[in-house]
């Protein structure tokens, strides 16, 4: 239904381009669940507005295709886009906060987006907004709330359901738990859950925290400085982490059960994307570094049905999705 | 394990916000008869959940508020007695605060330095200017920056967000501090560099000697570093113990709830049980009962009219539930 191939998104400043993502491919099957997760700059929410087609100046995508139900989005104008906005893709941001108006009641942006799209029936759009609204869980008292009025929780719940609007096939999530407390982030995680199986969308979840999406997501991609590092069925990734940077994310969580192990994280930080390492870029902080990882990049290798960007899996078949 | 001595004990704290128009009578319950102790040498975590009352709870210790009632005893001293200058700046240097955000609690243009400097001159005079220098180099080497001679002339937006708190750590311990409040430190930082902290928490209690409150929502970091644990619900203390003898046998629904929340990818998948959509109350003008009723798979009638105390239910491990207390052993949640 969406197949990315070599999508490469660069930000231009003064002292010269950056390359936030760099060549990411991958197919996205309807009704799958793809989580993507790294740490803040590694070039995921760079990934998912170029996927979207929503980045803005001085970022812009630089190479590859986005492929959505046939068409190639990377090009379009904003006017060609908007019917396939909402309607076929809608995206739940990070901060309903501010990405939800302040001074209209939710049911009033409701009633905007609808008409936007040429829903001019107004019983039809009071009907329609009752009932995603009932679809996340709340009472459809609240579409004559203003958002300073709902939870944290509540908010999150109702950009959700404005995503629903239209029954879109893909849903694109930027982190949309994480200013939630642990037990509001897991009954919305639960709830993204059941609406995907009930309505049958495809879902793109960016995250920093991988261990949130392990229980729910189809495949889990792995980002490292603008790359894909691994990128397999997400029950395999963690069962059996390939890639020296996500089992070191897996190691850097205390886990609340078995016994207490001293962790040790992983030392040093994230590279600066506009002076990478000429090797690996996980390489200066890699505790399984060899020379080689310090003069070529590796590609990505097929492992056992997952793709690892490591020499340590070189001996497999160099490959794309 | 010996009881280490009490650093700081706080006797049924409270503090209550009045809140609507000048002329309103409605009260905010923030924090509500709290009543804990810190002893020497130990992490003592705070968890609970947004609008629980314990970033208040962490400022009523700081000073930051008056309480509405209760007292703070500081080394067996009721603090609401201390007025002088000089004994607050004395608590203020004995009990130092590191924020949340490290982005916007240093100020970003001056270099690091002039932070733990300024802090330097006003808690401990009787350093010369020399000597300043020294120990602002050797409190940034013990919470790990170094070379500190060079770290220290960097500006705020040349560190990386965990440098960023280290230096909120490295100005805390400056003071020479008996007791660090943590407001949530690492829940800005990306999960690489979050355990890197809470090792350093660790290395501050037994290389420094220092207590630290760590004040959090993730529970398993509570677990990685705290010898006890306290989980507030809406104003009021649910539970608490030593952390492992609690997540083994957590005793309050709440706790379990909070744990069951917890994701973990080693655990296999288990949705069912976890029905609750329920969100924590903003308590205002309360009346007597039980906070968490309204969530509680388990709650029986006297829950809506007396609100539960804590009781002793194992060796220092106490919960606010009547429940729990009539019968071991029960399960609401995970």
């Amino acid at each position: 239904m969406l197949v990315v191939r070599d999508l490469s998104a660069e930000y231009v400043t003064e002292r010269g381009t950056v390359v936030a993502v760099d060549n990411v491919s991958f197919d996205l099957d309807p009704g799958e669940f793809i989580g993507i997760v790294g740490e803040s700059g590694c070039g995921k929410s760079t990934l998912l507005f170029a996927i979207a087609q929503l980045l803005a100046p001085p970022a812009r995508i630089s190479a590859g295709s986005v492929t959505f139900k046939g068409q190639n989005m990377v090009g379009l104008t904003d006017r060609q886009l908007a019917t396939v906005r909402w309607k076929n893709l809608s995206v739940v941001m990070q901060s309903a906060m501010n990405a939800l108006n302040p001074v209209k009641s939710i049911g009033a942006q409701f009633k905007d987006a609808m008409r936007a799209h040429g829903v001019a029936d107004k019983a039809h759009i009071a009907e329609r907004s009752a009932e995603v609204l009932r679809m996340v869980g709340i009472d459809p008292v609240h579409l004559k709330s203003y958002p300073h009025q709902l939870s944290g929780g509540m908010r999150q719940r109702s950009m959700i359901a404005m995503a629903m609007l239209f029954t879109p096939d893909l849903v694109i999530m930027d982190e949309p738990t994480s200013a939630l407390d642990v037990v509001a982030q897991r009954s919305l995680m639960v709830q993204i859950k059941e609406l995907q199986n009930e309505l049958g969308f495809a879902v793109i979840f960016v995250t920093h925290d991988m261990s949130l999406v392990s229980h729910f997501s189809d495949r889990l991609m792995v980002m490292y400085a603008g790359q894909v590092a691994e990128f397999g069925p997400t029950r395999q990734v963690f069962d059996a982490p390939q890639h020296p940077y996500t089992i070191g994310l897996m190691d850097a969580f205390p886990s609340i059960r078995g016994p207490r192990v001293p962790l040790t994280g992983i030392p040093g930080s994230p590279p600066n994307l506009a002076r990478l390492p000429q090797g690996c870029r996980f390489a200066p902080r890699c505790p399984k570094v060899m020379t080689r990882c310090e003069q070529e990049p590796p590609e990505l290798y097929h492992v056992n049905g997952t793709l690892v960007r490591c020499f340590l899996h070189a001996d497999g078949e160099a490959g794309h999705d | 394990m010996t009881e280490p001595p009490i650093l700081l004990r706080t006797e049924g704290l409270t503090k209550h916000f009045r809140i609507g128009g000048a002329f309103s009578r409605r009260m905010l319950h923030a924090v509500d008869d709290v009543s804990i102790s810190i002893g020497e040498r130990e992490i003592v975590a705070l968890a609970g959940e947004s609008g629980s009352g314990k970033s208040t709870f962490a400022r009523l210790l700081a000073r930051l508020y008056k309480p509405t009632s209760g007292e703070i005893f500081y080394q067996g001293k009721p603090l609401s007695r201390a007025r002088s200058r000089a004994d607050l700046l004395r608590y203020r240097g004995d009990v130092p605060m590191v924020f949340q955000d490290p982005f916007s609690s240093i100020n970003p243009v001056f270099r690091v330095s002039h932070g733990v400097l300024r802090s330097l001159k006003l808690h401990r005079p009787e350093l010369s200017a020399d000597q300043r220098g020294e120990e602002a180099e050797r409190v940034f080497e013990a919470v790990g920056l170094s070379p500190a001679a060079e770290v220290l002339q960097r500006f705020p937006h040349e560190l990386s967000g965990g440098q960023r708190q280290r230096v909120g750590f490295a100005q805390a311990l400056a003071l020479r501090p008996k007791l660090i409040l943590a407001d949530e430190p690492v829940s800005m930082l990306d999960v690489s560099i979050r355990i890197g902290l809470l090792n350093l928490m660790s290395q501050l209690r037994d290389e420094q000697g220092v207590s630290i409150l760590y004040i959090t929502h993730d529970i398993a970091s509570a677990r990685y570093v705290a010898d006890r644990l306290i989980v507030m619900y809406a104003a009021r203390i649910a539970e608490q113990g030593p952390s492992e003898e609690m997540l083994a046998s957590p005793r309050h629904p709440y706790t379990q709830l909070l744990l069951s929340a917890v994701p973990d990818p080693r655990a296999p998948l288990t949705i069912g049980a976890e029905t609750d959509r329920g969100e924590p109350p903003r308590v205002i003008d309360p009346t007597p009962g039980c906070r968490f009723r309204w969530r509680c798979p388990l709650a029986i009638d006297e829950c809506s009219q007396v609100t539960p105390e804590l009781s002793e239910l194992a060796p220092d491990h106490d919960a606010a539930c009547h429940v729990a207390r009539s019968g071991a052993g029960v399960k609401a949640f995970g």
